[in-house]
């Protein structure tokens, strides 16, 4: 009996991880950058929906202005930040989006101080428990389940059936060529940042849902484990980060099942070192052979 | 080309011993006399150990070529392992002066055998899985401090280390990272860490060894990180988990870049203003840590390769260009066409 | 480890030669797969102590694929290679430039932001006897080893008159002195065997007559055998000893120069079926 509702709620987290991985990976698919302001996005659409709600706005609304809020913001970091650096080394690219992240988190310390707040959740799902003869079951775990299904088959659609999702894999798959091509690299890459934001703020109300706190740092654990499923799925895929999300999600749950709550970030990076080397790839990542 | 003059090796050695002698003396003098107050002593001790961690990173980051995010994790294991050495019996049995290298250098090995483990799984990735994986590792190592209290002291942190790090203690040990990881890097040794950041593949066909010299140079890398921690270990007094998280890596990581990746000198000066900086903006402690990401992002956008390039300090270079007179702002004729 | 196995007469590209008597390097039943395909298949070859041979072939036809099995930057799929009678099996490109295969790259790998003279020390690595406590304690024998890699160093440079430039950004270098200092460097880890890969590419007439010279020159003065690929025709009729023609991935043809160019079926390989 137990069992199911941990395997739900493992499956919940798990969908919350897969659902930012997805903005890690597509983004690293497209430009290699390791995006560490992406689990600040998330932070900020969780604040987004917080004082929307708090103001009055109705909740479907507040999700819509948290997710289109992500998507500008996204784009905004990406125009400001990232693309003057499109053609310098890598790891400047990496520490600016490092500086990014930690603009972002105190900024959001400077104006909504830096302790948590608590997040209207009822209003978004109203949080009562279904029991079947003993199980009890979380609808907002129902919800979460099926909001990233949904979210991963439109997604997919996206990617593999519209111009736009050609040009994405064209970008991916070399950057020079696609523009070449006459494919608008600014453009596709704006684009990959809106999904993929859009993508974290659904993530952000899912998980303002399950734990409703929200504060300034909330978003670098958890986008660092998402991070974490994208390459534990293989960069670059979508139904990896799905299976690196549930992955993390229920290894999370297993551990705090036994009784080792303290140690679940421990084992989240002990699973994916292990995983990484045997399999350097992840699950679904392709192998990249350098030419010589 | 002939009749340029030369400063023989034993002159520079001796130019370059004679300096840090005096600024030895010049420290301890300054230190110890009350000339400088109790947070001004601080502030420099934080430097010293500071500069040790950026210029360790900058072996694995700016000379390897790789992107380790878990500096503070190699600095952690150092800090514990010397923590609980000072604390013991046996380091308070012996003389001072002996615990205190002992201390260190159990520190600096801890440090280094946790650069090789880290290092093995690492050789089979490249670039930001090599990133992911080092960031890991060090989330491993602070979460492991706080769930075995019985030996760290968990959460509320190891208490009541001697407070060993004073001024001669931490300078001597920058002299000594910093003269040690150049006398390694002015080798074959070095060089082979070099040739792998330039070109692995072309550094394989010249018969180097990449698989060994990358983990030599993580452990070389770490064992200079664990000695950090065993100072910030006698410098604090107390450690906590915390000041080991993943900010503190970045923190690291952030003077190698800003300094230029590959220089030393550009790591030394990033690290002493970045250290230094927090303090000067303490005036406007709000929008301090704004400040700093927003110099971080256009530094980056301004001058990807940090401040110093890979350029590196050589006085006794200097000294010859002054006895040569050939300053740069005299091009002499037929220089552009030499390269 | 190492196991003997007599040379094949017929492997040899120019085989009346003696010095086909014992090959430096032989490759039996050479090949390799990338997923389905099929990039070098039975690839047969023996090459002399001090031979000069050149590859040569249309494009994509397999000749750097050849190179990269040769320094094992990719395991073979199918046969052996012996360097010197030496089973080369097992072996990593580390390996196999520590057992004597040197090579360069066409698109050229140098250690662009080092010195020249450090490209051409780290060839020089393996050369250099000095431990790394040795090195952090400078004792004197640091200094020897030093020294004496550095004037070695020099010496290497002069082939190619570069000695002065010892001190430039190997970046920086025009494109055919960056070849020349691949070669050099090449050179430095003491190779039986040296692959150049399109070695002229890139270089007016005049640099490509010089670059002959000294090819002919480090072959005589170093006695290894060297083995190149060049799409420079006069380059490679005016120096090899023996041409190999690769097409699909395999030997079409082997031969002297005048038996290359006067065989139907190289013509056809690179000039395409007469119609009709």
């Amino acid at each position: 009996m137990l069992f199911i509702s941990q395997l739900l709620n493992g499956l919940q987290l798990g969908s919350i991880y897969a659902l930012v991985a997805l903005g890690y990976s597509m983004v690293y698919g497209i430009i290699m950058l390791l995006n560490f302001a992406h689990g600040d996005i998330i932070m900020i659409g969780g604040y987004i929906a917080l004082f929307s709600i708090a103001s009055g706005v109705h909740p479907a609304l507040a999700v819509v202005m948290a997710i289109v809020g992500c998507m500008l913001l996204a784009m905004l970091i990406e125009k400001a930040a990232y693309k003057p650096l499109r053609s310098a080394p890598r790891i400047s690219l990496l520490i600016t989006a490092i500086g990014v992240s930690m603009l972002l988190q105190n900024v959001a310390q400077l104006l909504f101080g830096a302790g948590a707040r608590s997040f209207p959740s009822s209003s978004i799902i109203n949080a009562q428990n279904l029991s079947f003869g003993g199980i009890q079951i979380s609808i907002t775990a129902i919800v979460t389940i099926i909001v990233t299904i949904i979210s991963m088959l439109v997604l997919t659609f996206l990617v593999q059936k519209t111009k736009m999702g050609k040009a994405m894999r064209a970008v991916s798959e070399d950057l020079g060529a696609a523009q070449l091509m006459g494919i608008n690299v600014n453009h596709v890459v704006s684009f990959t940042f809106a999904v993929g934001a859009a993508l974290a703020g659904i993530g952000a109300i899912l998980y303002c849902c399950r734990y409703p706190l929200v504060s300034p740092t909330m978003g670098s654990l958890l986008g660092l484990k998402a991070f974490v499923a994208a390459v534990l799925g293989g960069i670059g895929s979508i139904p990896g980060a799905m299976v690196g999300g549930l992955a993390i999600g229920l290894a999370e749950v297993l551990v705090t099942a036994v009784g080792l709550s303290a140690w679940t970030d421990g084992v989240v990076f002990a699973i994916l070192i292990i995983v990484l080397t045997f399999r350097p790839t992840g699950f679904f990542g392709r192998s990249m052979m350098e030419k010589v | 080309m002939e009749n340029q003059k030369h400063i023989s090796m034993p002159v520079r050695y001796g130019i370059n011993t004679t300096l840090i002698v005096l600024f030895l003396i010049m420290g301890y003098v300054l230190t110890s006399s009350g000339f400088t107050n109790r947070a001004q002593t601080s502030l420099i001790l934080q430097i010293g150990i500071y500069i040790i961690l950026a210029v360790s990173l900058n072996v694995a980051t700016g000379y390897l070529g790789q992107l380790p995010l878990g500096h503070a994790g190699f600095m952690a294991v150092g800090a514990y392992s010397c923590g609980i050495f000072w604390k013991s019996s046996l380091a308070s049995a012996l003389p001072t002066p002996i615990s205190i290298f002992l201390g260190l250098v159990v520190a600096g090995i801890v440090a280094a055998i946790f650069g090789v483990l880290i290092g093995i799984p690492a050789l089979r990735l490249k670039g930001d899985y090599l990133a992911i994986i080092t960031l890991g590792f060090g989330e491993i190592i602070r979460v492991a401090i706080i769930n075995l209290p019985s030996i760290t002291g968990g959460t509320p942190g190891l208490l009541g280390i001697p407070k060993h790090s004073n001024f001669i203690v931490v300078y001597l040990c920058v002299v000594f990272t910093i003269v040690a990881i150049h006398m390694m890097m002015k080798s074959r040794h070095g060089r082979a860490i070099l040739s792998i950041r330039e070109n692995e593949i072309a550094a394989e066909s010249c018969g180097i060894n990449t698989t060994y010299y990358k983990v030599m140079a993580f452990a070389f890398s770490a064992f200079f990180a664990g000695i950090a921690g065993g100072l910030y270990a006698g410098f604090q007094g107390l450690l906590v988990p915390k000041s080991f998280d993943f900010m503190a890596s970045i923190n690291i990581l952030v003077m190698v870049v800003l300094g230029g990746m590959g220089s030393m000198i550009g790591s030394v000066i990033a690290a002493t203003v970045l250290t230094a900086l927090p303090l000067l903006l303490q005036s406007f402690n709000t929008y301090r840590m704004i400040i700093y990401s927003l110099l971080l992002i256009i530094v980056m956008i301004f001058k990807p390769s940090g401040l110093m390039g890979m350029y590196d300090f050589s006085l006794s270079r200097i000294l010859e260009r002054i006895l040569n007179r050939d300053f740069p702002w005299k091009k002499k004729k037929g220089d552009e066409v030499n390269v | 480890m190492s196991k003997m196995v007599p040379v094949k007469q017929s492997y040899s590209i120019v085989p009346e030669r003696d010095y086909h008597k014992s090959p430096i390097l032989e490759a039996h039943h050479l090949g390799i797969d990338f997923g389905g395909l099929t990039a070098v298949d039975d690839f047969n070859i023996a090459i002399g102590r001090t031979e000069i041979c050149g590859l040569i072939g249309p494009n994509g036809a397999g000749k750097t694929t050849v190179f990269n099995l040769l320094t094992k930057v990719y395991q073979p799929t199918r046969g052996t290679i012996l360097l010197d009678g030496m089973d080369t099996s097992g072996f990593n490109t580390v390996k196999a430039n520590q057992a004597g295969i040197a090579r360069t790259f066409q698109n050229i790998r140098l250690f662009k932001n080092l010195t020249v003279l450090d490209n051409v020390l780290i060839g020089l690595h393996n050369d250099i006897n000095c431990s790394i406590p040795k090195a952090l304690l400078r004792t004197p024998s640091y200094w020897k080893a030093e020294k004496a890699a550095k004037t070695k160093a020099l010496d290497l440079l002069s082939i190619f008159d570069m000695q002065d430039l010892a001190n430039a950004e190997a970046g920086s270098l025009p494109y055919g002195a960056q070849r020349r200092l691949e070669i050099v460097r090449a050179l430095a880890t003491n190779p039986k065997l040296l692959l150049l890969d399109e070695p002229a590419a890139g270089m007016n007439p005049s640099e490509t007559a010089e670059l002959m010279e000294n090819i002919r020159k480090i072959r005589d003065t170093f006695q290894i055998a060297i083995m190149l690929i060049e799409h420079d025709m006069n380059l490679v009729m005016g120096i090899c000893e023996g041409i190999a023609v690769l097409s699909y991935g395999k030997i079409i043809a082997k031969g002297t120069p005048a038996e290359i160019t006067s065989n139907p079926a190289v013509i056809e390989a690179y000039l395409g079926k007469k119609e009709g």
